[in-house]
């Protein structure tokens, strides 16, 4: 929204004041100001009122003509100028030589053979308007030579607040309400509106209004007649166009002009088409012609103002085209309302229009202010248009009336809230400067919030705090650190563990972690054979493409190895993040924090890569918990896991996670000669096993002895076969089994094993240790394992 | 007599053509182990009488010494010339060759929000986590957004088709920490928690916007807090994070979840203040939303707002990379891409 420092300045006299420093701490105070601050009029000047005493046309040209002016100088200046609407006996602005318009300096100029000595101004040249049809007509009687400057409002500055910053703010969207910020800000006293005495009108007849549906507030009207002026004052003008609005007719400005004044949207009805006014919604939808001339679907949920049973006006919004002025209409019914400002929102947004009306409704204005909006625009009607006259009662139904909002609350609260000390004196000075009604007696303060900001905005305590202290101005607090109690701060184990598992994939692998997103991309997937597989959808997602939510983080890491690929023959990526692996029974969803992993490699074999990968997984079960995984073979349960070679990862036997390769027919797509290996490991389930701490052993003092051990493996056995073959067997110095050669041939299949033994109490003894071997050896025999 | 010259020339001899410890030793054992030439010479000895025995005796002993001593003089001989071509073995690096510095790399997030974090958890602050979908009363109810509440608007929030939603905000944990700490505060015990998490709006892409991104949020709730200790508790950790003395500036902001509400502005990284194109000329960069707890806010995680205030504060997780990176296109982040991301080696 712009605001005009002229408007401003029309209710509070900030004479002697540093403007910018103001707006500065009004951007502090109250409302974000954007940076650039318009100096309107400040790159004009010379420009001056002047008639025009003759017209003549150029002897070669169809367009220029050649005029005598007269700038109040005393002598008639020669002028050519190209306007179509020069005529004589008007009055226009001149810019004399040595005037400064922009960039332009006036000289004496040849045109066509003929010099000007200056030049006709159009309003767009002023930049007072954008009319560029021609030059300015002046209809105000004005001595010529007047400065232009001197009689209009051209110079002015103009600043643009942030809407989102007024969100909260139903009093900030007019000039006033605005001026009653600079107002407390500068500590200067708020001029009251102009308005007219509506009690003047009382014997009038009344219109004919009812408000039939609570989405109403309170609905004021007047009725007038006999407006002859058509085009608005000069600095009405002016000041609407500064503000980013265009001028049309004089009623329609006028209305505009309040709104930005005031804050209240107003409109003008042909009487004749609003007889009996009626706000109501309608049971079916229909179609609506606005005045705009777009038709429009309005359903049976927004609030309409009707002539009896047809609509004219969607409530808040637009007026409608067939009851709109027109030519032959002579008497107006002016509507100033308050509406619901959920049902004005919501109407706004499933009709997709908003306008400078609906805007203002939304914020939830304030109904006291309808009456006088209709007090003060027949107050600026009268002034600018003295043949006006009014023709009804003011009629007035109030349906809804908000709470008096009043607020107490003592000294001692304030103090806990800033946390600095501010006198009552001041709190005081800056509640009343605000309009609100303070008492206070021994430091307890009853206030009466004012109605303007009562329909949300301040409602408690804590909203006097933030009127009290931003006018104080945040700049202005001694800031200090708090008094509470230390107390030592434990780490979630859960991130603790994210953590640790981080600084071990990164620094110790060399692993790169990356970022996703939660849903999986159906192209991407697609691109390499993959399905979406079902799973909880997004209700709006714009994209269709993204509207399901993983339940594996596999499928995007493998996307993203795609999207690696060429970045470096071996390279592994891993990520914590989120998916969905189902509902509960409250209809939740089950969202689980997963580490995933996946191990890329054109130079490794895909049987080194699982192992290095179950490596490391190992390594981090023993550095974040010290406790070992195991791993069982199980079934795949996507189609993007190889059928073979799936694992499942307990820790203390509880599953933990999965790991596996990719499907051939997947890996093909994304690289046919390199190997990929991934896992999965659920954060939550790792979390919740013991941490135990590492469990210390006294090195030996008594040499180790080690007990190699060739052996022929058949198809199928397992390590974790063999292990249950000396699980038992150990003695207590059986400390443990290595693998220290293996061989495969088309036969079958051998490893030597290399048994550890050490005491830290004896030296042992070879007949000891060949007795446990001996055992053991038998044991393997049992499983078919014999001695090569 | 004789035997015993003509052993030590021999020996003399031999050693001289010795050229490693292998024939080092099997010459030692030649001559001085037990079997050896110089020992056998003693069995020679029966022959002898007593008084020549003794002088024999006497003399291969001394041979026995000297060759020892000339084979120990042999290994060390050995050693160093051993030494010698080893060092003249060893070739000339080209240590100007590139380095080969490829390892891993943590994601510019993780950098940004262990920083964060870890200024926190100096001053005492615990660190939570949340899930990433929420309920609408997490989101929005609980933390004073009720339904039909303009502000909703402001946040094109994904649902999902059992009601509840990606979170909109890092807030969503605002109740549940409440919650979760509030009982202790009768002992004495302030919650002071901060709480990163991935947030996600329904909004269009592009270099400046995200679907998806991170926040870190952070609250203090006592009896006694007020909005001085929040302008200090910004102003400390937003000095921390940039590592230098940042001036800070408060204007009111609308939140529902806080009252009274304030953006903060920083003095702009690059001109310092001066006004540059990074900050649109105005010299201050709206860098985190904060405020004191709304009243609703607490009394919904149960703790009573006439007894206990606090403030809260969010800060833009992604958007701190950003400018601590100078990384150009939000999309970056989640691209997947390790050209890009790679870089992020470590931080510390």
């Amino acid at each position: 929204m712009f605001l005009s420092m002229n408007w401003i300045s029309d209710f509070v006299d900030l004479s002697g004041l540093d403007k910018l420093a103001l707006i500065q701490q009004f951007s502090l105070s109250t409302a974000e100001v954007e940076n650039d601050i318009f100096f309107k009029g400040s790159d004009i000047s010379g420009i001056v009122v002047a008639e025009i005493k003759s017209v003549e046309n150029h002897p070669d040209s169809k367009k220029l003509h050649l005029l005598k002016v007269d700038a109040g100088d005393g002598v008639l200046t020669d002028v050519v100028c190209g306007a179509p609407n020069v005529r004589v006996g008007m009055k226009t602005a001149f810019a004399k030589v040595g005037a400064q318009i922009g960039d332009i300096t006036i000289a004496p100029r040849k045109l066509a053979g003929y010099t000007s000595n200056g030049m006709c101004c159009g309003e767009s040249e002023i930049g007072i308007s954008d009319d560029n049809s021609g030059i300015m007509e002046i209809t105000d009687d004005i001595p010529t030579g007047t400065d232009l400057k001197a009689v209009y409002e051209i110079d002015d500055i103009v600043f643009e607040v942030d809407n989102k910053s007024l969100t909260n703010r139903p009093d900030l969207w007019g000039h006033y309400g605005i001026a009653r910020e600079f107002a407390a800000l500068a500590g200067r006293p708020l001029k009251p509106l102009d308005t007219e005495d509506l009690s003047a009108y009382d014997a009038l007849k009344k219109v004919d209004l009812k408000i039939e549906d609570p989405l109403c507030y309170r609905y004021s009207c007047l009725q007038v007649e006999n407006i002859t002026r058509t085009v608005s004052p000069v600095n009405m003008r002016i000041r609407l166009y500064y503000c980013g609005m265009r001028a049309i007719n004089f009623l329609a400005d006028l209305t505009n002009y309040l709104m930005l004044e005031m804050g209240q949207p107003m409109h003008a009805f042909d009487s004749r088409k609003v007889e009996k006014i009626r706000i109501k919604r309608f049971d079916k939808p229909f179609e609506f012609q606005t005045l705009d001339g777009v038709k429009r679907h309005v359903d049976e949920n927004t609030l309409m103002i009707c002539n009896d049973n047809t609509p004219v006006a969607i409530a808040g919004i637009m007026g409608g085209l067939d009851s709109e002025i027109v030519e032959d209409t002579t008497t107006l019914t002016l509507e100033s309302a308050t509406f619901d400002a959920a049902s004005i929102r919501k109407s706004t947004v499933r009709l997709a229009h908003r306008t400078d009306a609906s805007m203002r409704y939304e914020k939830s204005l304030d109904p006291e202010m309808t009456d006088v909006a209709i007090a003060r625009f027949l107050n600026l009607l009268k002034k600018y248009d003295n043949a006006v006259q009014v023709v009804s009662a003011l009629t007035d139904e109030y349906a809804f009336r908000y709470d008096t909002v009043e607020l107490n609350f003592d000294k001692s609260f304030v103090d806990r809230y800033t946390g600095i000390e501010i006198d009552n004196a001041t709190i005081i000075k800056t509640l009343e400067s605000l309009g609100f009604a303070v008492k206070e007696e021994n430091g307890v303060f009853d206030v009466v919030v004012p109605s303007w900001r009562a329909t949300k905005d301040v409602t408690m305590k804590a909203d006097i705090i933030e009127e009290i202290t931003r006018i104080y101005g945040y700049d202005n607090f001694a800031v200090h650190t708090t008094r509470s109690p230390l107390y030592p701060v434990r780490m979630d184990e859960v991130k603790r563990n994210e953590e640790k598992i981080k600084d071990i994939l990164v620094k110790r692998y060399s692993l790169h972690e990356l970022h996703s997103y939660v849903w999986a991309y159906n192209d991407e997937l697609k691109n390499l054979g993959m399905e979406v597989e079902d799973n909880i959808k997004l209700l709006n997602a714009t994209n269709p493409n993204i509207e399901t939510i993983r339940n594996s983080m596999i499928p995007t890491q493998l996307c993203q190895v795609k999207t690696n690929v060429g970045y470096a023959p071996d390279f592994g990526i891993f990520e914590i993040g989120r998916v969905v692996t189902g509902m509960t029974e409250n209809n939740l969803v089950v969202e689980k924090k997963k580490l995933a992993v996946t191990l890329y490699s054109k130079t490794q074999d895909v049987k080194t890569l699982y192992f290095a990968l179950r490596d490391m997984l190992a390594v981090i079960a023993d550095d974040v918990k010290h406790t070992p995984l195991t791993f069982a073979a199980s079934e795949p349960q996507h189609a993007f896991e190889h059928p073979v070679n799936r694992n499942t990862i307990l820790m203390n036997g509880v599953e933990i996670g999965m790991m596996g390769i990719v499907h051939p027919e997947i890996g093909r797509k994304i690289d046919k000669k390199a190997a990929i290996v991934f896992a999965e490991i659920d954060m939550q389930a790792f979390g919740e096993q013991e941490n135990t701490s590492i469990l210390y052993a006294e090195p030996s003092k008594f040499p180790p002895m080690d007990y190699d051990l060739s052996v022929v493996i058949p198809k199928g056995v397992l390590f974790a076969d063999m292990q249950a073959c000396w699980a038992d067997e150990g003695a207590g110095i059986l400390r443990g089994v290595r693998i220290v050669d293996s061989y495969d041939t088309d036969l079958f299949h051998s490893e030597t094993m290399r048994f550890e033994f050490s005491s830290s109490e004896r030296t042992l003894s070879s007949a000891e240790v060949q007795e446990i071997m001996n055992r053991i050896i038998e044991n393997l025999k049992a499983i078919q394992v014999v001695l090569r | 007599m004789d035997k015993i010259s003509e052993l030590r020339a021999e020996f003399e001899q031999k050693l001289t053509q010795i050229a490693d410890l292998v024939d080092l030793d099997r010459l030692r054992v030649d001559y001085l182990g037990k079997k050896g030439s110089i020992t056998a010479l003693l069995k020679n000895m029966k022959a002898l009488s007593n008084e020549e025995k003794k002088t024999f005796g006497a003399e291969v002993n001394k041979l026995k010494g000297y060759a020892a001593k000339r084979v120990d003089e042999k290994i060390e001989e050995l050693r160093k010339a051993e030494v010698e071509r080893e060092i003249a073995a060893m070739p000339q690096f080209d240590i100007t060759a590139p380095a080969n510095t490829a390892r891993g790399s943590y994601h510019p997030i993780t950098l940004v929000q262990r920083q964060c974090e870890a200024i926190f958890k100096s001053m005492g602050f615990t660190v939570e986590d949340y899930p990433e979908i929420v309920t609408d009363y997490e989101c929005f109810e609980a933390v004073n957004i009720p339904k039909h509440h303009p502000a909703r608007d402001m946040q094109d929030t994904y649902y999902l088709t059992n009601g509840q939603l990606l979170k909109s905000h890092t807030s969503a944990a605002q109740n549940a920490i409440l919650k979760k700490y509030g009982s202790r505060l009768q002992n004495g015990v302030p919650i002071k928690a901060i709480f990163p998490g991935r947030c996600f709006r329904n909004e269009a892409t592009d270099a400046n916007h995200e679907n998806t991104f991170f926040q870190m949020e952070g609250m203090m709730v006592d009896k006694d807090i007020s909005i001085s200790n929040l302008i200090f508790f910004m102003k400390t950790m937003l000095s921390e994070v940039f590592q230098r003395d940042v001036k800070v500036r408060l204007r009111p902001g609308f939140f529902p979840f806080v009252e009274p509400g304030f953006e903060l502005d920083i003095n702009c990284l690059i001109c310092g203040g001066e006004g540059c194109p990074s900050c649109k000329h105005s010299g201050w960069l709206e860098l985190c939303p904060c405020g004191m707890i709304h009243p609703n806010v607490l009394r919904e995680g149960g703790i009573d707002p006439e007894t206990y205030t606090g403030f809260a504060f969010g800060l833009g997780l992604t958007r701190l990379a950003m400018m601590k990176y100078k990384v150009k296109d939000i999309r970056d982040f989640n691209s997947g891409s390790l050209k890009a991301l790679s870089q992020f080696t470590d931080d510390e």
